[in-house]
């Protein structure tokens, strides 16, 4: 087992007495990417910002490809690439100069500077419009062009901070999909910061849920879902073709069912939570006990329903002491 | 990097336009100086009047002022033209963050900045210069002395000099003011008080301090008289008028007020060029002071600087 890629240790920082990060811990493996999912302000770009050295931690580490960000800043700007949030370009020059001016001050060499531009042009699609000025550039291109430009200096890391913010959808499953097959190909490490769950939830071998600038939660979907919902188990609805005249009816018929925990009635609709899944069982009770099923619905918890619940509680928690 | 600023600053419009500006003024006042030159030349009272190209550039018939009166007020101009929105424009577009992302140390981009624009303002005056001293020769055949070439030449570098000071200022302004268009003005309105309004002070508050002139000694009179230039002489654009007239005159030999004795003894001719230089050497190293100090805070302050807003 590699060393992780990214490594951070207890990094903090404030901003005057306000915390925009609290004490993260967070290791990044090579070859992964890494979803860092938050609303607005809780410290994402902060965070990022200090793991390219652009901004001092208050207290902690941060470790990318083994430098030391804060002290050697240097060092990881070369092997790290970064799409800030809302990426600019100047607008009097072409897609082009634009990239050939960043290749030029990542140091490659002018001979094959054109060349390696032009193909960097080409992986994001963009071969058409290499010569427009980039101030009539739509937003999906400029984030094009920004891939582009972190593409140029071929990093060892890719950090997105928010790359689908403002795309429309196509655009987004397009970037996504981009990220994800360079990603597989060239083995890169990608960390992309968004407040968007579902884009997220597209690529992301791993999620991070941040919150007032604490890290949560940490892992893959069903990792963050078994953690959450654990307690809750599998949920089970049942509608049926008619309204349960007597919720006491069912009891006889399903004691001695210890897998469920809960049963909760509304109308024609039965929701079950249970420790293990038994919805075949369950339709085969009900069905033998007369009721006509219309519909079976077994709940899968989506990125939403983690992220919706970790944000709530991290309001609560923050709400508290005000 | 400063390759792409220079190529910036030549592509913009505000630049084409100053540069016009400026070589408007330097075609009329030399045009006006060289209607002139023929009376200037021939005046035997005027020490300078072997100097043909110094005269070129001085010589006036007051309908305009000649062209280092012009460049005291247009050089700021284009110093604060260059460098408002040096800073503040790269982070509202966003390329900031983008730049600084970037494998180049924070303090690049800052010189890269100041570099370029100096580079293109050197260029622009050594071509004005050059241009007039080969104009000069081909029009009037007279022999070019080393003299003249050498105080020319001191009256470019303390030209980009003034134009540095101007530019750091701007610069700093443009660091400090997130809006391109409140720097802008900033700059322009501490240039406007240089210019108008800190002369105007000066003299009104000194006249309120000042006791009545008739009642003081002539010893008294110059020490008041010092005092009251070397307030003035906190102007940058006056520290330049005094350099720069003091370089293309060689007949100027003091820039305070003389005494009686100290004027009696000497001989109306023109200083070598050496000692014309010691003459300005306070005014000169004033201007560099004034311009690493703006430097120096504009470093300061866009090390400190967070990259997010």
């Amino acid at each position: 087992m590699k060393d992780p890629i990214i490594q951070l240790k207890g990094l903090t920082k404030l901003y005057g007495s306000q915390k925009a990060v609290d004490n993260l811990n967070l290791n990044v493996d090579q070859g992964e990417i890494f979803g860092l999912l938050g609303p607005n302000g809780a410290g994402k770009t902060t965070t990022i910002l200090m793991m390219l050295g652009l901004t001092e931690p208050t207290k902690g580490l941060a470790q990318v490809c083994g430098y030391n960000a804060t002290r050697n800043p240097m060092e990881v700007k070369r092997k790290v690439g970064y799409m800030p949030d809302s990426v600019g370009f100047y607008d009097n020059m072409s897609a082009m100069e634009n990239l050939l001016y960043i290749g030029r001050l990542n140091g490659i060499p002018e001979d094959g500077l054109q060349a390696r531009a032009a193909e960097t042009l080409e992986t994001v699609g963009l071969t058409a419009d290499r010569d427009k000025k980039t101030a009539a550039f739509s937003r999906g291109m400029k984030q094009r062009l920004g891939l582009a430009d972190v593409l140029i200096k071929q990093p060892e890391v890719i950090i997105l901070d928010e790359p689908t913010l403002g795309i429309d959808p196509a655009g987004v499953k397009d970037f996504l999909a981009l990220i994800k097959q360079l990603s597989r190909q060239q083995g890169l490490t990608v960390l992309l910061s968004s407040h968007h769950l579902h884009h997220v939830q597209q690529v992301c071998d791993r999620v991070g849920i941040f919150v007032e600038g604490r890290l949560l939660a940490e892992g893959n979907m069903e990792k963050l879902s078994g953690q959450l919902f654990g307690a809750a188990g599998y949920v089970t609805s049942i509608a049926l073709e008619e309204p349960i005249a007597h919720p006491r009816a069912l009891e006889p018929v399903l004691k001695g069912w210890e897998d469920i925990e809960q049963v909760s009635v509304q109308e024609n609709e039965i929701e079950f939570t249970c420790s293990r899944n038994i919805t075949p069982a369950l339709v085969r009770l009900l069905v033998e006990n007369g009721y006509n099923i219309t519909r079976v619905n077994q709940k899968n918890y989506g990125l939403e329903d983690i992220y919706q619940k970790y944000f709530e509680s991290g309001i609560q928690k923050a709400g508290s002491p005000k | 990097m400063v390759r792409k600023e220079i190529t910036d600053h030549i592509r913009s419009w505000r630049f084409a336009i100053l540069i016009g500006l400026i070589i408007l003024t330097f075609v009329a006042s030399l045009y006006v100086s060289l209607s002139n030159i023929k009376a200037a030349i021939g005046n035997v009272n005027d020490p300078d009047h072997t100097f043909l190209y110094l005269k070129l550039l001085t010589t006036t018939d007051n309908s305009i002022p000649p062209f280092h009166i012009f460049l005291s007020f247009l050089a700021p101009l284009l110093g604060i033209s260059m460098g408002f929105d040096a800073i503040n424009a790269e982070q509202n577009s966003g390329t900031q963050t983008r730049l600084m992302a970037q494998p180049v140390y924070r303090d690049n981009i800052l010189l890269a900045k100041f570099i370029s624009a100096l580079v293109v303002v050197s260029s622009l005056f050594a071509t004005l210069a050059l241009l007039m001293i080969g104009g000069g020769l081909l029009l009037t055949g007279v022999r070019m002395e080393p003299q003249e070439l050498l105080r020319i030449l001191g009256f470019l570098v303390v030209t980009i000099a003034y134009v540095a000071f101007w530019l750091s200022l701007s610069i700093t302004l443009s660091i400090v003011f997130r809006q391109a268009a409140t720097s802008a003005l900033t700059a322009i309105g501490i240039w406007l008080f240089f210019t108008i309004f800190y002369q105007l002070v000066v003299n009104l508050v000194i006249r309120s301090f000042l006791p009545d002139p008739a009642m003081l000694t002539q010893e008294e009179v110059i020490r008041y008289n010092n005092i009251i230039l070397n307030i003035l002489r906190i102007a940058p654009n006056h520290l330049y008028t005094d350099a720069v007239a003091t370089l293309l005159m060689p007949s100027v030999r003091s820039l305070g007020p003389l005494t009686m004795e100290q004027m009696a003894g000497a001989v109306p001719s023109p200083l070598p060029f050496k000692e014309s230089l010691m003459l300005v050497w306070p005014q000169v190293s004033g201007l560099l002071a004034s311009m690493t100090g703006c430097f120096a805070l504009a470093y300061y302050l866009f090390m400190r600087r967070e990259v997010r807003s």
